[in-house]
């Protein structure tokens, strides 16, 4: 109570007091593992707000290498927001400008939006193996990254086409919070919780406009138009919850991750209203499971072999127990645990010249563990991690909805509430 | 050092203090042979207990001008001359509504009168760039306040006065004034680290005790009448405020809230004690109390803010020669000519006065030794730069620009601390640069340098040079590294484990009347370290 009077003239919350200066962050921390250029998180988050806090010249820019995975506020024993601190002193004393390729590959709305009109045309030039060596000297883009092909149609576009008609035919109604790898370049994934959430008695709607949920502007240190898009976020998740009384649910745990924590934490964007109906789907659809307002018929021929990557926005988040309790469900699915790691790509950060050695090698443990599982495909709740393991791996990686989607059978489940 | 005990120095300063040091400085410069000796280290007394307030006057403005203006001339120079050991923070003083706005107008002419630069700010200008400032206030003034690093203001006076040829005698102490007649001729020292006892002979033997000073006097016979008056502090965790915020009115308790390099600190009480208390500086819950209830009405942060200890010191008050009684009590500058006033030559005393008219008590008192050597030499320490204070080839902004600077906390903290002498310190070699002390940036080098160069003896001598421990974990992690790398020097390696231990005794001391909150959670995170992983215990040691 004392705190909330006092904190418009606070210059800290305090929170970096409460390291007491254990270290378990530092041991925790992917990138230091295989960079030792970072500082690691006690010293980039803590340590160095204090010296921060004493003379702004003590930013060191090397905090850019922090992935922002969270890793280290999930291991610290007190609650300090490390990962939260080391981005907002990005935020405030960072002085290099993001580059062209920075906003290239933050933009993933504007881009999509072109790359996805000319899906023919652009996805096999970039693809092509000058294209890309161009894109690594010129935009320093690392070369052995290939972009996630665009498709032909958006998904916001089917949904209007061959979609939309139908949802209103239901009792119960969500909102769908597609994100723009789903728009642009993999729709199937949309219409595979469509399928679902149909099956499940649900009307899937969208938002009234969404826009990407900013993650990438934000580690790419365009926060103004992150910000104006947090504002319009927030405000479409409001039309929805509020006004509707409808939840909005997600496939993508950074979107999610990023609307519900980083909006308030890192951009003070308030989302008191929103943030506890907004959820990723597989949650969603546990916690309805779980209290027997839903049940799920398999099919009785899926087999697969499957090893699920917990992503590190899903380890901060907690919920990578409901992704992996659902496809647990599925009589046919024989589940491997990885031990959850960081995979290394970070967003945008893998895709940086820059940071390609580091990411890989980040990514290395995991990558040995999937080739030795042998498995049929890795499930993951985060597209940029399936394009690290897809690309690092041999395997090829499914999204938890995907899978359920594939071994459901619809209307032995369609049947079940509509007696 | 033996080959001295022969030779006759010109002057024997008794006293580690920034007075001392800095009349060590000023002979030294003026071409006198000098010897300080100091019974535990540089800076232990008054001169480390305090605000680190570079005062720019404007507190004593309305109730003694002499000081004031004392302090503004002697701010202006210590800028020049040791700007590695000043911060121009600039300083507030703030009406709170409680307070009495028609204060402010006097407050203002009378620095106007002592040459104090205000400017008057609109209250919400001050809360604009002072963020942490209690957003009550109704009237704001800005003087040019600053902090100073006592530790390192004496240090580098003692680094001068040694460039200067003065020979520097820590952990000795006076056990008696070696008298032939009416003249002090000498010193009787107990050295510390052998045990042994050892004599120094001088022509002017000068008193620069601070509070300790009335043993000094007695033990010469000689009797001065001070009154101990103890402040205690309160350190908080980080920098809250940029600017040293004061309160616009009468002097009171705990009303400056003083940023100083990674923390900022509170004070202070004010409290009469008896002289054989002086050694004994608890600070009582009562005090901490005060220091709190006080301090949030400056910047109501500081409520919520982690403090990291409580200390206390003693102010050396005089008492007017005419009056035996102390009730007029003189917070000036006090000079005294034992052989004018008692009969005793050959010994002067230096006191009273404080951290921010040490040079001008140096210059007084090394006027006073070169009038009765018939030594015809102008003071220049207002003009010279102390070692460390240079003005520098490479700007700061040069040294931040790099890109991947793993080493950079230390190094820029190094420069912070040290000016340019930092450039002794070795680095690039990521060995050397690796971290001792992580919550303030001090390198292996560093301390390496520290040993070497800054006269350390143990590892709370070694604190006072480098910050080592002074952060937030108060020596959790850097102690046994520091003791580590001090054992190295040492001739007996058992004297390691006892000097860890007291240090983090003496940093247990400064936890303990603020034991709650996060730092709580430190304390016995620590205590499983180092009793728990060490076996380092109580009875142990």
């Amino acid at each position: 109570m004392k705190k909330e009077i006092f904190e418009p003239f606070n210059s800290s919350d305090n929170n970096f007091e409460q390291c007491v200066k254990c270290t378990i962050c530092t041991v925790y921390c992917p990138v230091l593992e295989v960079n030792p250029d970072y500082p690691g998180p006690k010293q980039s988050g803590p340590d160095g707000e204090r010296l921060r806090l004493k003379d702004p010249n003590f930013f060191d820019e090397s905090l850019k290498l922090c992935l922002n995975c969270k890793r280290c506020e999930v291991a610290c024993p007190h609650g300090v927001k490390i990962g939260d601190i080391i981005q907002l002193a990005r935020i405030k004393y960072s002085k290099k400008k993001p580059k062209v390729r920075d906003m290239i590959l933050a933009n993933t709305d504007i881009v999509g939006t072109m790359a996805s009109t000319f899906a023919p045309i652009v996805n096999p030039i970039v693809a092509l193996k000058p294209v890309r060596l161009i894109m690594d000297g010129v935009l320093k883009i690392d070369h052995h990254r290939i972009f996630p092909k665009y498709a032909g149609m958006r998904f916001e576009t089917w949904y209007r086409r061959y979609a939309a008609s139908k949802q209103n035919d239901f009792k119960k109604h969500v909102s769908y919070f597609h994100g723009c790898y789903v728009n642009y370049n993999f729709p199937k994934q949309g219409k595979d919780l469509i399928k679902i959430m149909n099956a499940a008695g649900y009307g899937v709607h969208l938002l009234e406009k969404e826009k990407c949920c900013g993650v990438a502007l934000i580690s790419n240190n365009l926060i103004k138009q992150a910000t104006k898009q947090a504002r319009h976020n927030v405000e479409a998740f409001k039309k929805s919850i509020v006004d509707k009384n409808m939840p909005v649910i997600s496939t993508s745990s950074t979107c999610i991750f990023t609307i519900r924590d980083e909006y308030p934490h890192l951009l003070g964007v308030k989302n008191d209203e929103i943030r506890d109906k907004s959820e990723l789907a597989t949650r969603f659809l546990f916690r309805l499971i779980d209290s027997g307002k839903l049940k799920l018929v398999f099919k009785k021929d899926y087999r697969k072999r499957i090893a699920y990557h917990t992503p590190c926005h899903m380890e901060k988040l907690g919920w990578s127990i409901y992704s992996t309790a659902l496809l647990k469900m599925i009589p046919g699915i024989d589940f491997v645990s990885l031990e959850s790691r960081c995979c290394g790509i970070a967003g945008t950060y893998g895709f940086k010249k820059e940071n390609y050695k580091t990411s890989q090698g980040v990514g290395k443990p995991l990558f040995d563990q999937i080739e030795s599982s042998d498995v049929d495909f890795v499930a993951t709740d985060c597209e940029t991690c399936k394009w690290q393991i897809e690309m690092s791996t041999a395997k090829k990686v499914e999204h938890p909805i995907s899978i359920l989607a594939e071994a459901l059978d619809v209307e032995a489940t369609v049947k079940l509430w509509q007696k | 050092m033996n080959k001295n005990i022969s030779k006759e120095y010109d002057v024997i300063i008794i006293g580690g203090g920034v007075t001392g040091a800095g009349t060590a400085r000023d002979c030294a410069m003026r071409g006198l042979s000098v010897l300080l000796v100091e019974r535990h280290d540089f800076a232990t007394g008054a001169t480390g207990r305090n605000h680190g307030l570079l005062h720019s006057g404007a507190r004593y403005a309305v109730t003694d001008h002499e000081s004031a203006a004392e302090c503004i001339k002697e701010n202006m120079i210590l800028r020049r001359i040791a700007n590695h050991c000043v911060e121009e923070n600039d300083g507030l003083f703030i009406t709170l509504p409680e307070d009495d706005i028609a204060f402010q107008s006097q407050f203002v002419d009378a620095c106007k009168t002592a040459g104090i630069g205000t400017e008057i700010l609109d209250p919400d200008f001050a809360r604009r760039i002072e963020p942490s400032v209690n957003p009550d206030l109704i009237g704001a003034v800005k003087v040019p306040d600053g902090s100073v690093d006592p530790f390192r203001l004496t240090m580098s006076n003692a680094l001068d006065a040694r460039i200067h040829g003065a020979v520097l005698l820590t952990q000795h102490e006076v056990k008696g004034i070696v008298k032939e007649q009416d003249r002090a001729i000498g010193v009787e020292l107990f050295n510390h680290e052998t045990k042994q006892n050892v004599n120094y002979y001088g022509k002017i033997i000068v008193n620069a005790g601070g509070i300790w000073g009335h043993h000094i006097a007695k033990l010469a016979g000689v009797n001065i009448n001070m009154f101990p008056a103890k402040g205690s502090l309160l350190i908080f965790g980080h920098r809250v405020n940029k600017m040293v915020i004061n309160r616009c009115r009468k002097p009171s308790n705990a009303d400056i809230l003083v940023p100083g390099d990674t923390i900022c600190l509170i004070g202070t009480t004010s409290e009469r004690i008896p002289y054989d208390q002086i050694d004994n500086m608890f600070v009582s819950r009562q005090d901490v109390d005060v220091l709190i209830r006080e301090g949030v009405k400056l910047s109501p942060t500081l409520a919520t803010t982690r403090i990291l200890r409580a200390y206390a010191g003693v102010r050396p008050l005089v008492a007017a020669d005419n009056d035996p009684s102390g009730r007029s009590i003189s917070r000036g500058i006090v000079l005294l000519d034992h052989q004018e006033r008692d009969g005793l030559s050959g010994f002067i005393t230096i006191t009273g006065g404080k951290l921010m008219t040490y040079r001008l008590m140096a210059e007084e008192a090394t006027d006073l030794i070169c009038k009765k050597l018939a030594v015809d030499k102008q003071c220049e320490t207002a003009e010279k730069s102390l070692p460390g204070a240079e003005k520098s080839e490479h700007p700061l902004s040069i040294a931040t620009e790099k890109v991947y600077t793993g080493a950079n906390i230390s190094q820029k903290s190094a420069k912070d601390r040290h000016g340019t002498l930092a450039k002794n310190i070795l680095n690039g070699d990521d060995y050397e640069d690796s971290l001792v002390c992580e919550c303030e940036g001090v390198s292996i080098a560093e301390v390496k340098y520290a040993i070497n160069e800054l006269h350390v003896n143990n590892l709370i001598d070694l604190r006072r040079r480098t910050r080592v421990g002074m952060g937030t974990c108060q020596g959790e992690l850097c102690a046994c590294r520091a003791a580590g790398l001090l054992c190295e020097s040492f001739e007996k390696p058992g004297k390691a484990k006892d000097d860890l231990a007291n240090f983090l005794q003496e940093r247990w001391k400064g936890m303990l009347p603020i034991t709650w909150g996060e730092g709580i959670n430190e304390i016995q995170f620590t205590s499983w370290i180092y009793e728990g992983i060490y076996g380092l215990k109580p009875d142990n040691n």
